[in-house]
C-alpha cells in the first residue's frame, strides 16, 4: 500500500505526535517540551514492547503445545490469553533473594544491563515509512553494537551470583557471542551492500522491487546465516547453552528470583522479537507489501519469522558445546565470507552490464 | 492479622487479594525434581494425554529460586531428606508443597523401614497430599486444582504477622 505519512491508517501514532506537540511543544519553553515529548514516546514504545512480549510468551507456549500434541495454557482468560499477565503479576510479587555471598550491586544491575539494550534497539526499527522513533544513518551498526552489550550483563550476572553454575553460564554466553557475532556482522553487510546504505529505512526502501531474500544466489544463504547467527546471539533454543538445565542448572540466572528474573525473561523475548524484526527489515522487505497498511505488513512478517523461531525451538534439541563452536568457526564464518564476496562480484557485474 | 477489624472487609484489600491469588494460582511453576517412581507419573502429567500446561503449570524451573511449587514425588530416604529440605529453603516466598504418593505421605510400603522418612510432614510444611501408589497423572492434576482452591482463600493481610 502506497502510504502518505499524514494518513491515520498508515501512521497510527500520528494523532499522538500531533497532540503531544500541540500540548507540550507549543506551550512550554523549548528544551522542556521536547524532553517531555521524547519521554512520552519512550514510554509508549516500552509499553508496546511489554505487550508484544506478553503476546509472544503466550503464542510460544500455545504453539509449542500444539506441536507436541498438547493444548497449552487455556484456563486463564479466553484461550489462555491472560496467562502471561498472571505470570507477570506473580513474578512481581515474589520474594527477591540476594545470596549473602553475592556481589550485591552488580547482582542487581545485571538484569538492567541485559534489558536496556534490547529496549533501545526498538528506537530505530522502522514500523512503517518514517515510522520509527529515529532513523539513524548508521542504523545497522547501532543494532550490532547494542547486540553485544547484553552479554556483558549476562557475564556480570554469572560473576556476581557467586555460584559456579551461574559463572559457567556467563562464560558460555560470552564465548558464544564472540563466535557468532563475526558471521553475523559479515552477513549483515550483504543487505548493506545491496542497498548502498546503513539506514534501516533506506534498506527497506531499496527492497520495494525485490526482497533481498530473493536476490539469487546470495539472498537465501545470507538470510539463513543471519537467522542462525541471530538465534545464537540471543541464546534461544537450540543455542541456549548459557541456560542449559541438563548441565548447569539454570545457567546465569540460577540465583535470580522474582522481578530480576522476570527482567531477564523479558529481555530474552524482546531480543528474539528484535531479531525477527531485523530479519524482516533486512531480508523480507520490512513494511513493504500490497493492500494492507505498512505497519500491519511489518507485524505480519515479524510474527511469521517469530513463528519460525518457535518452530525451530519445538523441533531441534540443544547443541553440544563443541558442535556449537564448530558450526560457528568452520561453517558459518567461511560461508558468510563467501556470500559477501559473491554478492560484491554479482553486484559489480550487474552494475557494469546495466551501465 | 495486621488489619483492624473494621477494615477487614476493605474493598481495596479484597480486590488486591483476588488479583494476587488469581495470579499465584494460575502460574504455579514447579521445581524440576523427582525422587522415585512417582516422578514418572509427574512427567506423564506434562505429556499430551494429561497436559499440565493447561493450568499454566508446565514451566518446570531447573532452579528452585524461580519456582513456586515443590512436588515431592517419590520415596524420601533419611539420606535424601536434608536435600529436599534444602531445596525447599532455597525457594522464594510464596512457596507451596505437594506431597505426591503414599511414600511422601506416610512412608508407603516402606513404612517402618530403617531408612525411610515416615512422611515429609516431618521436615517441610505440606499444602496438599495426593494419595496413590503411585497416583495417576490425573490425581496430580486434582492436587494442583486443590492447591489453587487453597491459594484462593489466602489473604495478604493474614501473611503480615
Amino acid at each position: 500500500m502506497n502510504c502518505p505519512t499524514d494518513n491515520f491508517i498508515c501512521n497510527p501514532f500520528l494523532y499522538f505526535h500531533l497532540a503531544a506537540n500541540a500540548i507540550f511543544r507549543d506551550h512550554l519553553p523549548e528544551p522542556l517540551g521536547t524532553i517531555i515529548v521524547l519521554a512520552l514516546t519512550v514510554a509508549m514504545v516500552t509499553t508496546l514492547i511489554a505487550l508484544i512480549v506478553m503476546s509472544q510468551v503466550w503464542a510460544e507456549r500455545r504453539i509449542v503445545g500444539f506441536m507436541q500434541g498438547r493444548l497449552g495454557p487455556n484456563r486463564v482468560g479466553p484461550a489462555g490469553l491472560l496467562q502471561s499477565v498472571a505470570d507477570a503479576v506473580k513474578l512481581l510479587l515474589k520474594e527477591i533473594i540476594i545470596p549473602t555471598q553475592a556481589d550485591k550491586i552488580p547482582f542487581m544491575l545485571a538484569p538492567l544491563l541485559v534489558l536496556v539494550p534490547s529496549l533501545v534497539v526498538w528506537s530505530i526499527i522502522p514500523w512503517g515509512p518514517g515510522l520509527s522513533v529515529t532513523d539513524l544513518n548508521i542504523g545497522v551498526l547501532f543494532v550490532l553494537g547494542l547486540g553485544g552489550i547484553p552479554t556483558i550483563g549476562i557475564l556480570t550476572a554469572g560473576w556476581a551470583s557467586s555460584n559456579k553454575y551461574a559463572l559457567l553460564g556467563g562464560m558460555r554466553a560470552a564465548a558464544q557471542l564472540i563466535a557468532y557475532e563475526i558471521p553475523l556482522v559479515i552477513v549483515v553487510l550483504v543487505p548493506v551492500l545491496l542497498a548502498g546504505t546503513m539506514s534501516l529505512g533506506g534498506i527497506v526502501e531499496a527492497q520495494s522491487n525485490l526482497w533481498f531474500l530473493f536476490f539469487l544466489p546470495v539472498g537465501p544463504v545470507a538470510f539463513l546465516l543471519f537467522l542462525v547467527a541471530g538465534i545464537a546471539e540471543v541464546n534461544r533454543s537450540p543455542f541456549d547453552l548459557p541456560e542449559a538445565e541438563s548441565e548447569i542448572v539454570a545457567g546465569f540466572h540460577t540465583e535470580y528470583s522474582g522481578m530480576p528474573f522476570a527482567l531477564f525473561f523479558l529481555a530474552e523475548y524482546a531480543n528474539s522479537f528484535a531479531v525477527s524484526a531485523m530479519t524482516t527489515t533486512l531480508f523480507l522487505g520490512g513494511w513493504g507489501g500490497p493492500i494492507l497498511p505498512p505497519f500491519i505488513w511489518f507485524f505480519l512478517k515479524t510474527y511469521a519469522v517469530f513463528f519460525v523461531l518457535v518452530w525451530i525451538r519445538g523441533t531441534l534439541p540443544r547443541l553440544r558445546y563443541d558442535q556449537l563452536m564448530r558450526t560457528a568457526w568452520k561453517v558459518a564464518l567461511p560461508l558468510a565470507l563467501v556470500t559477501l564476496g559473491v554478492a560484491a562480484i554479482e553486484l559489480s557485474l550487474i552494475r557494469s552490464l546495466l551501465g | 492479622m495486621g488489619l483492624p477489624m473494621e477494615l477487614r472487609q476493605n474493598v481495596l484489600i479484597t480486590s488486591v487479594d483476588k488479583l494476587v491469588n488469581w495470579a499465584r494460582g494460575a502460574s504455579l511453576w514447579p521445581v524440576a525434581f523427582g525422587l522415585a517412581c512417582c516422578a514418572i507419573e509427574m512427567m506423564a502429567a506434562g505429556t499430551s494425554r494429561f497436559d499440565l500446561s493447561r493450568f499454566g503449570a508446565e514451566v518446570f524451573r531447573p532452579s528452585p529460586r524461580q519456582a513456586d511449587l515443590m512436588i515431592v514425588a517419590g520415596t524420601v530416604t533419611t539420606k535424601m531428606a536434608p536435600a529436599v529440605r534444602r531445596i525447599y529453603d532455597q525457594m522464594a516466598e510464596p512457596k507451596y508443597v505437594i506431597a505426591m504418593g503414599a511414600c511422601t505421605i506416610a512412608g508407603g510400603p516402606f513404612q517402618g523401614s530403617y531408612s525411610t522418612v515416615p512422611g515429609i510432614d516431618n521436615f517441610v510444611p505440606v499444602d496438599v497430599h495426593v494419595p496413590g501408589c503411585p497416583p495417576r497423572p490425573d490425581a496430580l492434576l486434582w492436587g494442583i486444582m486443590k492447591l489453587q482452591e487453597k491459594i484462593r482463600t489466602q489473604s495478604i493481610a493474614d501473611q503480615r504477622r
